[in-house]
């Protein structure tokens, strides 16, 4: 019997799409009125997608009473749009939520130019909408759409200031994204015409490790690898990500990558998972490994603070794909890379948003320079560094949690007999070491003597909300066990 | 759950405080001292209200699920208590020392916010009740006590920060690692008097061999065993109250504390026996007393040789430990109160010597008995306790760590005391004599006179009462260690209580 509850779930996910949606149209034609709207409808969609969740973790714990698929207008697979709600999308909307919610908040004080106003905001909530239609999507089409919605909306975003820095950075993330997607489409169009359909339950259930679906599954992960980020094709993330202007640095680099990480995940647990082969795993493991360092290194020699930030991206990302060896051993682990992207995602985010701060009191990042402004603003450089502890992996942070999950995965396939899992448990290990390196050389200034200089006034929730998100980051760590029941919500993943 | 709620408040009564502290303006200084005091108090008092409970005989734990399987565990038993009252004792102690030696200067509220941070750490590593926990707190008080190191933001302050991080997270890592590593053999257990390892002693003997000295490295860094030792003494740079508390009750201790919880209560006595762990383990303690004293002769700057001075003496804690007998580990676990207490007044008087009369080595102690009479004389109680003079605090500890090492049948050990002590005679006489003996020909330089004006003592009164009163404290452990309640007392109750240890008899 399907408990009441559980009735419920088909409406909220596509409630959840329809006020999303709606909410972004009517910033879209209200443009003067957008930060209002906006702000409201941050508040209606973080309620919402709250409530949503309360629901989906009430309907359990049988996965497959929890998890949802919609067939929107009544038109079932193969041929109507399906929606699909469980472990893995919830997971995935709360943390859209929370980090849209601090950076709406911070847009509040950091976009206040009014023709700005207008323009950023209803990018913005495009931007959201899309990251939500994204998660929920169940076929292949519909993922490629929302994909390009949240690109696009994305691009505009990088370039909105209008400086020449701006602009260049936002062309490079253009085509790079365009790249991407065709790279995507073409993977797409490859299975429909092999197997006819697009939904994805229904392509797993016929696709079978042949030439086709090794062509599109290269296709597809090459264009997601791509906007993801993921090395070596990182090249443009750290002046795209660098460039932007705060708030939008940390939702690309929070959520939009986190977005294209999912779906590389959601293929490989599905459509492609019998394409897998161990070479294949520890080809993917060195990329990781060679991530971590190359990106520490480069945060390392950064001389800006954003960009120091923005290869940490590339870093941190590397543990994503470290994981990817052990989830052939322990196909359980995907959960514990998931719970990784989570805490990543609020840590960075809150990262950026602190380092926003700091490049407005002071008009430029350029770190060298900036030691007057974080002596003087002991608050931002608290959030930096309570964020940069979870990057760390160290206590009590949801960076620590992740890492002990992982490292216990790491060791799990050593004692397994495989050998190449010290490179892995080493990688894990000193990834932290490098971190703690690149977020000390941003805060250690702060601790210099020296001048203090408070810089340019800052609004009041671009001194609170860096705070409030880093706590969250770092409190993370108590919601480890209940992040990882919902994704256990996931039917058919391991 | 009983009585987690406790614990709880222990843990903040100095954690919310500390954070308080934080958001606290740096003039609003009547406020920050209240809270700082009013959080040490409760924190005495409550921990008071737990050795009582403890000592009834009751229970107290708190857990929360960290992770599947795993959970965040707070657990009083009498081995926690007796570092969680050491460090409540202190804490109370360098509060004070530290609004007095502070007064005046910038960033006020950002150190004493890390500071209780830095206790609060501390004193979840005493509740913590297993080692996932215990890793959780260690890896804090790493983190809080870097920005106490820096504090001054010299440029050899930030060197030493970065060495000190270097050191003490690299080992955070190894330390990680073994911990995961032992929790995927032998599950998340809590600490268990005896060990609880017995069962894989058989199948997975060099496992648990690696693992425990990956454990010792882990921990060997924050407890300056040599090799592992070179950060601390460059970390004295850190204001004298830091240094106090670094050297006393946190972060040396913590190192200190975590090989104690290996040995007994996650491998057991008999199992490191069996393995061969402790013969190792005391090699390496008795090279670092020895090597620590050397080098503590060596050089003329008064906090450094009191630095080097911590690299001896904590090893006697892991000497006792490694001798594995009742006797040995009575030694060396009353060690752990009795070096708290002495090296914590003994930093309080170099800070002293420094503060008020700008004097940093022991070539410029000359005279100062005549200046500062109480401040010489709770360093001389202090060296003369950790030379080991009977019936001072130090020689407690000695006697029993003898007696130890010929129960345990290792007369050399004997030898190790002695000549420790007389390099410790060595490196602490000079300044005593100096001190009482010596003449000083020009009038004395009065930095604090400058800018806090004339006292009515020899220096600031909340300088000069703390040193008093460890000094005083220091005198009565050692006078009255026969009592119950005394540190020796409460060890032997942990040792009968605790650990049945082969061929216990007191």
């Amino acid at each position: 019997m399907i408990p009441a509850n559980a009735e419920w779930l088909p409406a909220g996910s596509a409630g959840l799409v329809a006020l999303s949606l709606g909410v972004a149209v009517l910033a879209t034609a209200w443009p003067r009125q957008a930060h209002r709207i906006g702000l409201l409808g941050a508040l209606a969609v973080t309620a919402w997608v709250l409530g949503l969740s309360a629901l989906f973790l009430h309907a359990g714990p049988d996965p497959n009473t929890a998890a949802t698929r919609i067939a929107l207008g009544g038109w079932e697979a193969p041929l109507g749009l399906m929606l699909q709600l469980d472990g893995l999308s919830m997971t995935l909307l709360v943390l859209t939520a929370v980090v849209a919610l601090a950076t709406s908040l911070y847009s509040l004080g950091y976009v206040h130019d009014r023709i700005e106003r207008r323009q950023f905001w209803p990018l913005w909530l495009w931007l959201w909408a899309g990251l939500n239609m994204l998660f929920l999507s169940g076929d292949a089409f519909n993922l490629y759409i929302t994909l390009e919605v949240v690109s696009l909306a994305a691009v505009a975003l990088v370039a909105f200031t209008g400086t020449a820095a701006a602009v260049s950075g936002a062309v490079r993330y253009l085509l790079v994204n365009i790249l991407g997607s065709l790279s995507f489409l073409m993977g797409v169009v490859l299975l429909f015409g092999e197997h006819g359909v697009l939904d994805l339950v229904l392509l797993e259930a016929r696709t079978e490790a042949g030439p086709t679906e090794r062509m599109a599954a290269v296709l597809m992960t090459a264009g997601l690898m791509l906007k993801a980020a993921l090395f070596p094709l990182h090249v443009w993330l750290a002046p795209a990500h660098g460039s932007a202007p705060a708030p939008v640095s940390a939702v690309l680099s929070g959520l939009v990558v986190t977005g294209s990480f999912y779906l590389i995940l959601r293929l490989w647990m599905g459509v492609f998972a019998p394409l897998t082969t161990p070479a294949f795993g520890i080809l993917v493991g060195l990329l990781g490994v060679g991530a971590l360092i190359w990106g520490s290194l480069q945060a390392l020699r950064a001389g800006r603070l954003k960009s120091i930030v923005a290869y940490s991206t590339v870093a941190q990302f590397g543990y994503l794909l470290v994981a990817f060896p052990l989830m052939l051993v322990d196909p359980g682990a995907w959960r514990v890379v998931v719970f990784f992207a989570v805490v990543h995602a609020l840590a960075k985010a809150s990262v950026f948003l602190a380092a926003g701060t700091l490049q407005h009191a002071a008009g430029h990042d350029r770190l060298a320079e900036l030691g007057a402004v974080l002596r003087a603003r002991p608050r931002t450089v608290f959030a930096l560094g309570l964020a940069g502890v979870s990057l760390m992996g160290l206590p009590f942070s949801g960076g620590f949690i992740a890492k002990y999950l992982l490292l216990e995965a790491g060791l799990g396939t050593v004692l397994a007999g495989s050998l190449i899992g010290v490179l892995w448990v080493l990688a894990i290990a000193g990834g932290g070491l490098l971190a703690a390196a690149y977020v000390l050389r941003m805060v250690a200034s702060a601790f210099h003597r020296g001048r203090r200089d408070v810089g340019e006034a800052v609004s009041p929730w671009m001194d609170w909300v860096p705070l409030g998100l880093a706590t969250v980051a770092a409190l993370a760590g108590l919601a480890g066990t209940l992040t990882l029941n919902t994704l256990a919500l996931t039917p058919g993943a391991p | 759950m009983d009585g987690g709620w406790l614990l709880l408040a222990i843990l903040f009564s100095s954690l919310g405080p500390g954070i308080a502290i934080f958001f606290l303006p740096e003039h609003r200084q009547g406020l920050r001292t209240a809270l700082n005091l009013g959080g040490a108090g409760t924190k005495l008092a409550l921990v008071g209200v737990l050795l009582a409970g403890v000592l009834r005989g009751d229970e107290y734990r708190f857990s929360l699920p960290l992770m599947p399987g795993i959970d965040l565990v707070l657990a009083a038993d009498a081995l926690s208590l007796l570092f969680a009252s050491l460090s409540a004792v202190l804490w109370f102690v360098t509060t004070v020392y530290a609004i007095g030696y502070l007064e005046g200067s910038p960033r006020r509220s950002r150190f004493f916010g890390f500071f209780s941070l830095c206790v609060s750490a501390t004193v979840g590593i005493a509740l913590s009740g297993n080692l996932i926990t215990f890793l959780i707190f260690y890896e804090i008080l790493t983190l809080a006590t870097w920005p106490l190191v820096v504090h001054r933001g010299t440029p050899a302050a930030l060197r030493a920060g970065r060495l000190y991080l270097g050191y003490t997270l690299t080992s955070g890592l190894v330390l990680f690692t073994a911990i995961v590593w032992l929790t995927l053999l032998a599950g998340a257990e809590g600490f268990t008097p005896g060990g609880y390892l017995e069962g894989l002693a058989e199948t997975h003997a060099v496992t648990l061999q690696v693992l425990f000295v990956l454990l010792m490295v882990g921990f060997g860094v924050k407890a300056a065993l040599v090799p592992l030792h070179s950060w601390l003494p460059i970390a004295m740079v850190a204001p004298a109250p830091v240094s106090a508390l670094l050297h006393a009750v946190a972060v040396v201790k913590a190192g200190a504390f975590g090989i104690i919880r290996v040995v007994n209560d996650v491998y057991g006595a008999e199992l490191a026996i069996e393995l061969g762990l402790t013969a190792g383990l005391l090699v390496i303690a008795a090279v670092t007393i020895i090597y620590g004293s050397i080098q503590a002769l060596r050089t003329d700057d008064l906090k450094q040789r009191l630095a080097f001075s911590t690299v001896s003496q904590v090893s006697y804690i892991i000497l006792g430990v490694a001798l594995a007998g009742p006797l040995g580990v009575i030694g060396g676990l009353v060690h752990l109160v009795h070096q708290g207490i002495t090296k914590i007044t003994l930093f309080f008087c170099a800070g002293n010597f420094a503060e008020t009369l700008g004097i940093h080595r022991i070539s410029e102690l000359d005279g100062v008995g005549r200046r500062m009479p109480l401040t010489m004389l709770a360093f001389t109680a202090g060296a003369l306790g950790m030379i080991g003079l009977p019936p001072l605090a130090g020689f407690v500890t000695k006697w029993h760590l003898g007696l130890g090492a010929l129960e345990a049948g290792m007369p050399w050990i004997l030898g190790v005391l002695v000549l420790s002590s007389l390099l410790n005679a060595a490196y602490f006489l000079p300044p005593v004599i100096r001190g009482w003996l010596g003449e000083r020909r020009e009038p004395w330089h009065e930095p604090l006179q400058g800018h806090a004006g004339p006292t009515r003592f020899e220096t600031h009164w909340m300088l000069l009462f703390p040193v008093v009163f460890t000094a005083a404290l220091g005198l009565l452990v050692g006078l009255f260690a026969g009592l119950g309640l005394s540190p020796l007392g409460w060890v032997s109750l942990i040792v009968q209580r605790d650990y049945s240890l082969p061929g216990f008899g007191l």
